[in-house]
């Protein structure tokens, strides 16, 4: 089965999150727990439900990735943008300073 | 320029208390996302890639430059240092915690601004040439008319759930800088042959998957009656405009599918029964607010001034800056200055909290305390008196805002694109810095003259592409980026919706087929046209096959 | 469902009657527009209150001739989004002058409510009880207001000119 990991945006600051191994959120993909088979894919669901319920984060979804030496990597790539930030922007603007 | 009376002020901070108590509704649970995501959006609170994102209006593009200095103070506290100026005239910001934002409209509110009507299926921020007021061919300011509809339209109880977003734009004079055109309703200030001065009327422009340029449905609306009609085009488009397709349903489809000639019966039939009613405005309140946009206490300069001329002979950067970024003032003595947000390898239309502050300075020192956002995502010191050029350009350059290209190929319009916005197929940002790097001479942007290049990652068309002389559209090809190329559009009195010159290019051949383009219009130019005229004479064949011929 | 007028929340006395409904013999009713038409001789032969509901896609239009026969009009919004009904509203307040309950039915959010009680609205089917206070709220939270519509609180404008009158 294609792994996936769980994303969604932190409803305070709006910051994209990975689901964790430990239950948890964190803003790190390497973090995220890597689904692979049936069992733990619906544990991912009913975890973005239940955080959404909690008011932790918004519009969680499911995202296609590979593992590969450690890392985790998002097969599309508007979701390596989500995970790694802005390819350009912010740093470009500020160098003008 | 319009300043807030006690009304205005208890109304912006009432609507930061209803969005604070909402915000707080979400955050303890009590809002869920779907019943909180339409509040938001009629605050101006979109929640993108990364993070939220707030967008703030800037009505008709005009700030003080006390409210500059109040959002480079926003984008230092709560956001990353920066802000992203639109092609709405507005500015976003891109990384504000859903926490802060009642505090951040509060800051807004503070200065006469608020994010109201930036977003969702309601009139949104109207919009205006960016000369209004000092343009030398202007026939009236065109923000008094943009700010009586700025009030009306506010929280409109019967327009603010349309079939989808409407939007305005005014240009007060024949050369037409505000893209009206391409907007659900284009005003135009003209006069008719008594010389009075009224509206042309257009409706039905827009971009997006189906771009149509505006049709005129009334040559000449008398003055007074400016918000009956406006309310009869809202109310006709609000009972007819499709809400069955989310892709059908601003009012240009509504006006494609009944026919001009109809829509202009029916709206001319609705008229007929709200003209001279309780909407129109009272006697003397057209007036009250035209006295906001009085002309500056302008001196009395003489026409020239020979510390500039000086300048301009021995020193050929500032020359060439003064060809592109600066234009004639209405006002003997003075001119009106672009300052440049596009430098080469730079992310259009932002600009830092830092330069935000210093350009408030330059403000407060040579332009009346007054700062214009362009739909070119640009600002302008609007009256800058001739004799300061340069010592203002001196400045400029030291801030890296006195890049010589306005109009020119590197004076860029870009949408965030991929980089930012949820709903976009490719990146903008990085083709748009690929582009003013390749050509960042600017004498080889001068010898290419006057070229509006537009780049926009998906088929909502934020960044104008249909409208660019060269226009780039991302597409995503199963994963990959590509760029489609049009040509031939125009945002101006000339407006035009640029043609498909083939197929689409991958990321990394994108700049070069741009070069290609541009080399084939240098190859087939005459007498020192324009690429748009140029295009216009020879069509599409030469540049599909230079582009093409090879492949 | 519960019924929000005036600020509190009343008995409704109205039935709402389905296509092919039987009419019952007494009480006050609220029918479609295709059954008022469909029925019309009988349903006005009733002597008790007749309503009529309009879907968002019917126009004022269709009931303006009939508006002396009607003590009612419901107003559809089918989702919050469809705002067809605010226009419908203030037609039949503004243009032909109907002067009985109007009436929201559907998607009627709190947030909504100051919008549609300015374009003519006076009553409003609501999800719940925590109505009432969310009225009082909505009603009371922004106080400026800078076009005519329906209703009769005074505009921005027309304050700005009492005031300058008063001066």
């Amino acid at each position: 089965m294609k792994p996936q990991i769980l994303t969604a945006n932190r409803l305070r600051d709006g910051i994209v999150v990975f689901f964790t191994r430990d239950g948890g959120w964190s803003e790190r993909i390497d973090d995220s727990w890597v689904s692979d088979d049936e069992a733990s894919r619906a544990e991912l669901v009913a975890a973005g439900e239940r955080a959404v319920a909690a008011g932790t984060v918004v519009g969680p979804y499911l995202i296609d990735a590979a593992v590969s030496g450690g890392h985790i990597r998002a097969d599309r790539l508007r979701e390596r943008i989500r995970a790694a930030g802005p390819t350009a922007g912010s740093e470009q603007t500020l160098k003008y300073v | 320029m319009y300043r807030y009376d006690e009304f205005d002020a208890a109304f912006v901070h009432q609507r930061v208390e209803q969005f604070r108590d909402q915000v707080a509704r979400r955050l303890n649970g009590s809002l869920s996302e779907d019943e909180f995501r339409p509040l938001r959006l009629m605050n101006g609170l979109y929640l993108q890639l990364h993070a939220y994102m707030l967008r703030v209006a800037i009505p008709y593009g005009t700030l003080s430059s006390r409210q500059l200095r109040a959002l480079a103070e926003i984008a230092r506290r709560y956001d990353k240092g920066y802000g992203h100026f639109t092609t709405r005239q507005n500015i976003q910001f891109n990384w504000p915690a859903l926490a802060d934002i009642p505090d951040i409209l509060l800051a807004l509110a503070n200065v006469e601004m608020h994010a109201i009507q930036t977003s969702g299926n309601c009139i949104r921020n109207v919009t205006a040439d960016a000369f209004a007021g000092a343009a030398a061919d202007e026939i009236e300011d065109p923000r008094v008319t943009c700010e009586i509809i700025r009030q009306w339209s506010t929280l409109h109880p019967e327009f603010s759930f349309l079939p989808r977003k409407f939007k305005i734009a005014v240009t007060g004079a024949p050369t037409d800088r505000a893209a009206v055109a391409v907007h659900d309703i284009g005003l135009k200030i003209v006069r008719n042959d008594a010389g009075e001065v009224g509206f042309e009327v257009a409706v039905g422009g827009g971009q997006g998957r189906t771009p149509m340029i505006a049709k005129v449905v009334r040559s000449f609306l008398p003055r007074r009656y400016l918000l009956s009609y406006l309310e009869a085009v809202l109310r006709v488009y609000n009972q007819l405009g499709r809400r069955d397709n989310l892709y059908k349903a601003r009012i240009k489809i509504l006006v494609h599918e009944v026919g001009t000639e109809t829509l202009t019966q029916m709206i001319e039939d609705e008229w007929a029964l709200i003209k001279d009613g309780p909407v129109e405005l009272p006697a003397g309140e057209q007036e009250r607010i035209g006295r906001y946009f009085a002309p500056p206490p302008f001196a009395n300069l003489p026409a020239e001034a020979p510390g500039y001329e000086a300048e301009r002979r021995r020193n050929e950067a500032f020359a060439a800056w003064t060809r592109t970024n600066v234009e004639a003032h209405w006002q003997q003595g003075y001119a009106i200055v672009t300052l440049s947000l596009k430098p080469a390898g730079g992310v259009p239309g932002d600009a830092t909290a830092e330069q935000m502050d210093a350009i408030a300075d330059l403000a407060d020192r040579y332009s009346f305390s007054e700062i214009r956002v362009s739909h070119h995502q640009n600002l302008i010191l609007a009256h800058v008196p001739r004799a300061d050029l340069p010592d203002l350009w001196r400045a400029l350059v030291a801030l890296g805002l006195a890049t010589a290209n306005i109009g020119r190929v590197s004076d860029i319009i870009a949408c965030p694109g991929l980089d930012f916005c949820s709903l976009a197929n490719a990146r903008s940002i990085p083709v748009a810095q690929r582009l003013s790097e390749r050509f960042r001479d600017l004498d080889r942007a001068h010898d290419i003259g006057e070229l509006r290049l537009n780049i926009s990652g998906c088929i909502n068309a934020c960044g104008h592409h249909h409208v660019g002389h060269i226009g780039i559209l991302g597409v995503d090809k199963k994963g990959e980026e590509f760029y489609q190329i049009t040509l031939g559009g125009s945002s101006a009195e000339d407006a035009a919706l640029g043609a498909l010159v083939g197929p689409a290019f991958a990321a990394d051949q994108v700049v070069d087929a741009v070069e290609t383009i541009i080399e084939t219009y240098r190859t087939h130019r005459r007498n020192g046209e324009r690429f748009l005229d140029t295009y216009r004479r020879v069509g599409l064949a030469p540049f599909k096959e230079s582009l093409y011929a090879t492949a | 469902m519960p019924l929000l007028k005036s600020g509190s929340l009343v008995d409704d006395p109205w039935i709402s009657l389905a296509d092919g409904e039987p009419l019952p013999a007494q009480g006050a009713i609220i029918v479609s527009l295709k059954r008022w038409r469909d029925e019309r001789a009988d349903l006005i032969a009733r002597t008790n209150g007749l309503g009529v509901c309009l879907a968002a896609a019917d126009p004022a239009a269709a009931v303006a001739a009939d508006l002396p026969l009607l003590a009612l009009i419901a107003l559809e919004f089918p989702t919050f989004r469809d705002g067809r009904a605010y226009s419908t509203a203030r037609l039949l307040r503004e243009r032909f002058g109907f002067k009985g309950e109007l009436r929201a039915v559907g998607n009627v959010l709190r947030d909504q409510l100051l919008f549609m009680h300015r374009c003519g609205f006076d009553a409003f089917e609501v999800k719940d009880a925590a109505a009432v206070d969310e009225w009082k709220q909505a009603m009371s939270e922004i106080s400026v207001f800078y076009q005519t519509a329906a209703d009769s609180r005074a505009t921005a404008i027309q304050l700005r000119q009492q005031r300058r009158s008063q001066s």
